[in-house]
């Protein structure tokens, strides 16, 4: 990190910073934690989640030890590992799309909107199968990430020339997605089959192979896991390593001053959720080319809301996020190893919400205790200095 | 935290009852271990899903099975899918049933795994092989009948039909509903809506969005409406209720459900699906080991469809209803199912 970014990242602490904006930079992960503290933030949050979802455990009348026991069972087999992965890929994915706008205060409620929509389009141009082999899986991806950037180009521009925000711009067009993707299903694309309503399924030649990566099951971990590490180095540079994210992220730090030193803000706007939507659209892709190859009518929904969860998870961090979608995924999915042993689904769901906040609570703790920590060291030095400036005079 | 108590409490029945159960068929040494995996809503969704739990608690008290239940989430994958009925069938359940089509691909692949498990699923023919069989029904010829009672009751010749979710499945039951309305008055007006497009199934389980859906249309001249749209029903039921109104039900007899007994007054009839009736006979089939494969068809012949009279509501019309029945089952009357 060069001194230039420091300084930016310094900025949006603001010391002592108790207001609104300065918990936002809290909260979206801005303001750095060093030494043992990076460490004591994530072990609170765990110690949190464990004990308040041990007392719903308690209050539900089940054992706390026999659920983290399951757990710790269905998350040490191989088979699990790789649903595990498969789920979390798809989960990554999102998250990075969400995070590219949470870094420059854009909320991007919409990324659930942009990799449906993605995904029925790509599904329609994968099933005609137009182009041959992999030729055909890279056109299915370049039409998902088009698809997924001008829908989320939709709310960007509407944010520059008409300041509709976008969070409203989103949700809206979610719902526009939805209704889009249903008429294109129900009137253009789908094949009944059954009771069921598809498009016609990629053909073999042109899916995404899976990786036998764990070993002692025939589960295959889906491809799309090294396009995800892929997205999220790219993810890291793009922020770190380059002009433009330099200014998206002191856009997001302090619209005014970005504007003062000259950057093009309106522009960051429409370029920023572009990227996000283009990240979105392959979101749906792990399912599309490496699992299902057809887009349904039990194509997993929501997982853009998924990717927003994740993303505070991981504070927008790229190590974090893939973290957290591990965490969200492992979750998720050990809802029936628990039902195995009659704790209901919702135990999961409570337990994934108490999560986030766990997490969100413990480094807000941290960074308080950090704050507090500095006032009082730059009190004693203060204290401290006349006092040897005597004892020299 | 009091809901989560509430919600798991009714799990901790369920536990105890599995327990004893277990206990009780030890001795016998060949009770049947039964596992089911619920679509969108689970137990307790006053429909679909319930009609299901039904046929299975049948089961467990006549046949002495011992049951496990799982529930799924809502915009789960098929990888998902494909993993609750693998769990299900290794930890030693046999038969395993799959309440909704939306398991048809997952049971696709695990079916084969298991060759010596018997596999079930509800409203699907898609998912074929040795050891599954099909369980599908004639909706559209239950919602015909219903469709004849809605027109006849109908004052004001405008009724409704509001869908869970805009799927294929969904569509047979307003096709059947329309064709029977029609054939008795060929100019009553049918307003349809439904509530979520797919892959969006939250309108299976949202009454809030029922309840909206239904207002509109009695606000606009509709007198009885016909809800196909599973844990969502309650919210048509309301509604009808503030306006004065009908109401049909479906999949269960629903004016009989104590979770509709506030609204019990406006349900005149309810298009019974048996899906009750097809899950214990699959399971009775099972214990005498004399399961087939492949699609068992439950429609108005084999009784597998039909309409309710709980409340007494429309005990003046039912010889016309199964005048229409008898034409259906003669052949006479195609019902259309889409």
């Amino acid at each position: 990190m060069s001194e230039r970014d420091e300084a930016a990242e310094r900025g949006g602490g603001r010391p002592g910073a108790g207001g609104a904006g300065g918990f936002r930079d809290r909260l979206l992960g801005r303001v750095r934690l060093s030494g043992w503290l990076a460490l004591a933030a994530p072990l609170l949050a765990v110690l949190f989640a464990a004990l308040i979802t041990s007392v719903v455990l308690l209050i539900a009348g089940s054992s706390p030890l026999a659920a983290f026991d399951t757990l710790v069972e269905y998350g040490s087999q191989p088979r699990t590992m790789a649903v595990i992965l498969n789920n979390a890929t798809m989960y990554y994915i999102s998250a990075l799309a969400v995070a590219v706008g949470f870094r420059m205060n854009l909320f991007n409620i919409g990324v659930d909107g942009q990799y449906r929509l993605a995904a029925v389009v790509a599904a329609g141009v994968g099933g005609a199968a137009l182009l041959p082999g992999v030729l055909n899986i890279v056109l299915v991806l370049v039409v998902a990430v088009l698809v997924g950037a001008l829908w989320a180009g939709i709310a960007g521009l509407l944010k520059v020339k008409r300041g509709v925000s976008e969070v409203i711009a989103t949700i809206m067009l979610n719902a526009i997605a939805t209704g889009l993707a249903s008429w294109l299903m129900s009137n253009h694309l789908g094949v009944l089959t059954g009771n069921d309503l598809a498009t016609r399924p990629i053909p073999e030649g042109s899916r995404m192979p899976g990786m036998e990566l764990i070993a002692g099951t025939p589960k295959l971990v889906n491809g799309f896991l090294v396009v995800a590490i892929i997205l999220g180095i790219a993810y890291y540079v793009l922020l770190n390593r380059t002009r433009f994210g330099f200014e998206l992220r002191a856009t997001g730090m302090s619209e005014p001053a970005a504007l003062a030193s000259g950057i093009g803000v309106k522009r960051m706007v429409v370029t920023t959720m572009v990227v996000s939507g283009a990240v979105a659209g392959l979101a749906g892709m792990p399912e599309l080319l490496g699992e299902t190859y057809k887009y349904s009518n039990n194509f997993p929904a929501g997982l853009g809301f998924d990717g927003i969860a994740i993303a505070l998870l991981g504070r927008n961090n790229p190590v974090g996020m893939a973290l957290g979608a591990l965490l969200w995924s492992f979750l998720g999915n050990s809802s029936d190893s628990l039902q195995m042993i009659n704790i209901s689904k919702e135990t999961v769901d409570i337990m994934k919400g108490v999560t986030v906040l766990s997490v969100i609570i413990a480094y807000e703790l941290v960074h308080r205790y950090r704050i507090i920590a500095e006032q009082r060291r730059a009190g004693q030095e203060t204290a401290a200095s006349p006092a040897a400036e005597g004892a020299a005079a | 935290m009091l809901m989560a108590a509430a919600a798991c409490g009714s799990g901790d029945d369920t536990s105890t009852a599995t327990s004893e159960a277990s206990s009780s068929a030890a001795p016998g040494g060949a009770a049947l271990k039964v596992g089911l995996a619920y679509d969108i809503g689970g137990r307790g969704d006053g429909s679909f899903n319930d009609a299901a739990a039904r046929g299975l608690d049948q089961a467990v008290s006549e046949l002495k099975a011992e049951k496990k239940e799982l529930e799924a989430a809502a915009g789960e994958t098929d990888a998902q899918k494909e993993e609750r009925i693998r769990l299900l069938a290794s930890n030693g359940y046999n038969p395993v049933i799959a309440v909704g089509f939306a398991y048809s691909e997952p049971l696709k692949k695990v079916a084969p795994e298991f060759p010596d498990v018997k596999f079930a699923i509800v409203d699907d023919d898609a998912a074929t092989g040795e050891n599954i069989s099909n369980l599908v029904f004639s909706e559209e010829q239950g919602s015909f009948l219903v469709g004849v009672a809605a027109a006849i009751k109908s004052k004001k010749d405008s009724i409704g039909f509001v869908g869970g979710v805009d799927v294929p499945l969904i569509h047979k039951f307003q096709a059947g509903f329309e064709a029977g309305a029609k054939a008795v008055k060929p100019d009553i007006k049918v307003q349809s809506k439904y509530l979520t497009q797919p892959p969006d199934f939250a309108g299976f389980n949202d009454p809030a969005k029922g309840k909206t859906a239904a207002q509109g249309m009695f606000d606009s001249g509709a007198d009885v409406v016909y809800q196909a749209a599973g844990g969502s029903g309650s919210g048509v039921f309301e509604a009808a209720k503030a306006a004065g109104a009908m109401a049909i039900g479906v999949d269960s007899d629903q004016a009989a459900l104590p979770a509709y007994a506030d609204v019990k007054d406006v349900i005149i009839t309810s298009m019974i699906k048996k899906i009750d009736v097809a899950v214990f006979d699959f399971l009775k089939r099972a214990s005498e080991g004399t399961v087939q494969a492949g699609k068992t068809v439950y429609d108005l012949k084999a009784d597998g469809v039909g309409y309710s009279t709980t409340g007494g509501k429309i005990d003046d019309i039912t010889s016309q209803i199964d005048e229409y029945k008898q034409k259906i089952i003669n052949g006479e009357i195609t019902v259309p199912s889409s």
